[in-house]
């Protein structure tokens, strides 16, 4: 176990590397560097500081190495806004409104999806069933940051239930969370319904059957526990899925997370600040598939070979 | 869908398969012959008419069927030239992940050996990085343009292309033709192209279809964050951008483009399953939901 979380653990330091390189490049190969990480309105002494810092007449290599030391060390660059603030500050301000979303759309997808794929499991073929696959096509087919237009039609400007944005109580979070954890909802009740009618055919449920054990016992107990683990194995897709739902979301409702960050980042052309974002979600996207990962080799002993 | 193999399946098969080519026939033809089909310049409003509700509700004008943006022009209009721009992205795009993704998962799964796992070590690597985010960098680095978009979009998908076609060379590596044609003295490049690639066409044109829809929600998505295809071009996502800050009071603007997209998505994913059933009846007798 041990063995397998190391080998993990160099894996993704070795995709984060390669990540800051492509950043670096991209950086780089693309547009004048010392435009990219400047104002227009910066003077030439500024130009000439900042030129001499990147060491620009060094090799690439040697200016790579410099960006990496300095990223471990937390420092990204300014903003090129005119409160040049350090960038990573920005994103760190940002990060616990993005976190607060996230986690209640993956709470709101597994506390529904799980009981709805277990009633579909257990009523196979019913209408119940026919609407959650039917919810998963649509689910797939509609662009995130529509739904989010919709449903803000719907419930904000139609019948004022809730807030179309802002941010700090509970009422604020609903819209958004609802809209990010549609198609998650659709993914995680077709997984469980699937695996849990896998279960209920097995053996090892027959032969608790057998043994007379009660039927509500075969089904949480039995059956439940051994279904949840390609749930588990879809929260990789459910975070990538995510990344690109919380700019979209963040940008309809104007929630002051990383998203909206990136949003404001692409508006302004603030090639710093897009880095720093760039960098930051790739982080938490590899961490969180890296639990996962290790929750899973802990639950089945198979993955880890 | 469950069901019992043989004859009703395969019916059904065909059924959905000539269902969503029927729409998606009609759809490419209306992309191709907006200018025709178009009955305004999408690009030119009549700022008398702006923000003219759809014809058949109160205050609607007939010549405009699906109503009027904040600077007078026709909706219809600007969604017809808008097929003609996210088909041409998704085809553009999901054609060069194709031809890059099949050509090194076809030579790793050829060749074998070292080549092979160097390849796929690239594309583990490559599935493993959020690409999205690259897309939006370079949306903010070079700007926005069609070939950047259609690049990056490419980029983002051609590790699947790559896995599949792969993983279906050693399938077909094994089968005594290749192995004839390899003593019979042909060159390696010429046994991939002429008789491994028509032989695992089929599952890559069904990769291909499912990602269409992928990539319209994609480009949709980069769009409505303004990093996609560049305005003036009406880009589905850019006129939902657009129609966004009007949702209150001409709720036509972001609705019908949202429409537009579901329905393109569903019917490539319709397609996709369609042809998957056809060319492999099993896959549906096998209880797939």
């Amino acid at each position: 176990m041990l063995k397998y979380m190391l080998r993990r653990c160099v894996e993704m330091a070795g995709a984060m590397l390669v990540m800051s390189l492509l950043v670096f490049m991209l950086g780089r190969a693309l547009g004048d560097p010392v435009s990219l990480l400047l104002s227009d309105y910066a003077t030439a002494e500024d130009r000439a500081l900042l030129t001499q810092e990147l060491g620009l007449d060094k090799p690439l290599a040697v200016q790579y190495l410099t960006f990496l030391s300095k990223a471990l060390r937390g420092d990204l660059g300014r903003s090129i806004s005119a409160d040049r603030q350090p960038v990573v500050d920005s994103v760190m301000r940002r990060l616990p409104a993005s976190l607060q979303l996230a986690a209640a759309a993956l709470l709101v997808s597994l506390l529904v999806g799980i009981p709805l794929g277990i009633l579909a499991a257990l009523r196979y073929d019913s209408w119940i069933d026919h609407l959650v696959r039917g919810i998963a096509l649509v689910g797939q087919s509609v662009p995130v940051f529509w739904l989010g237009i919709v449903l803000m039609f719907i419930f904000s400007v139609l019948l004022g239930w809730l807030p179309t944005s802002g941010y700090g109580q509970l009422r604020n979070i609903v819209l958004p969370a609802a809209t990010m954890s549609l198609f998650s909802i659709a993914a995680v009740t077709r997984l469980t319904r699937n695996s849990m009618r896998e279960a209920l055919d097995s053996d090892y449920v027959r032969l608790a059957r057998i043994k007379g054990l009660a039927e509500s016992r075969v089904i949480w107990q039995h059956a439940l526990s051994n279904s949840l683990v390609p749930v588990l194995t879809f929260m990789g897709t459910f975070f990538a899925t995510m990344i690109t739902g919380a700019v979209v979301i963040e940008t309809v409702f104007g929630w002051p997370g990383i998203g909206r960050l990136a949003f404001e980042a692409i508006l302004a052309r603030d090639f710093p600040l897009m880095q720093a974002v760039v960098l930051v979600m790739t982080a938490l996207f590899m961490s969180a598939n890296l639990a996962v990962d290790v929750l899973q080799a802990w639950l089945d002993p198979r993955v880890r070979l | 869908m469950a069901g019992p193999a043989g004859a009703p399946v395969k019916r059904t098969a065909f059924g959905q398969l000539g269902i969503a080519g029927s729409i998606a026939a009609v759809m490419v033809a209306c992309a191709l012959l907006a200018p025709l089909l178009a009955p305004h310049d999408p690009y030119v409003g009549m700022l008398a008419d702006r923000l003219l509700p759809p014809s058949w509700l109160d205050g609607g004008d007939v010549r405009y069927l699906l109503g009027t943006d904040i600077l007078g022009r026709d909706v219809l209009s600007r969604l017809l030239y808008g097929a003609r721009v996210s088909l041409l992205v998704a085809v553009a795009a999901v054609m060069l992940a194709g031809i890059v993704g099949s050509t090194i998962g076809i030579v790793a799964g050829y060749f074998g050996g070292w080549l092979d796992s160097v390849l796929m070590r690239i594309v583990d690597l490559v599935v493993s990085l959020p690409m999205i985010l690259i897309a939006l960098l370079v949306g903010v680095i070079a700007g926005p343009s069609l070939t950047n978009i259609i690049i990056i979009i490419g980029f983002v998908l051609w590790s699947q292309f790559a896995r599949m076609a792969r993983a279906e060379t050693l399938r077909v590596r094994q089968l005594a033709f290749i192995d004839l044609a390899r003593s019979a003295g042909l060159a390696a490049p010429r046994i991939m192209l002429e008789h491994v690639l028509p032989n695992i066409a089929g599952p890559l044109l069904v990769l291909a279809t499912l990602q269409v829809g992928t990539v319209i929600i994609m480009e949709a998505s980069l769009s409505f964050l303004g990093v996609g295809v560049p305005p003036p071009a009406p880009a589905w996502g850019t006129l939902i951008a657009d129609g966004r800050s009007y949702v209150l009071s001409a709720w036509w603007i972001c609705i019908f483009p949202g429409l537009a997209i579901i329905t393109t998505v569903m019917t490539a994913n319709l397609l996709g399953d369609g042809l998957a059933d056809r060319l492999d009846p099993a896959r549906k007798a096998g209880g797939q939901s």
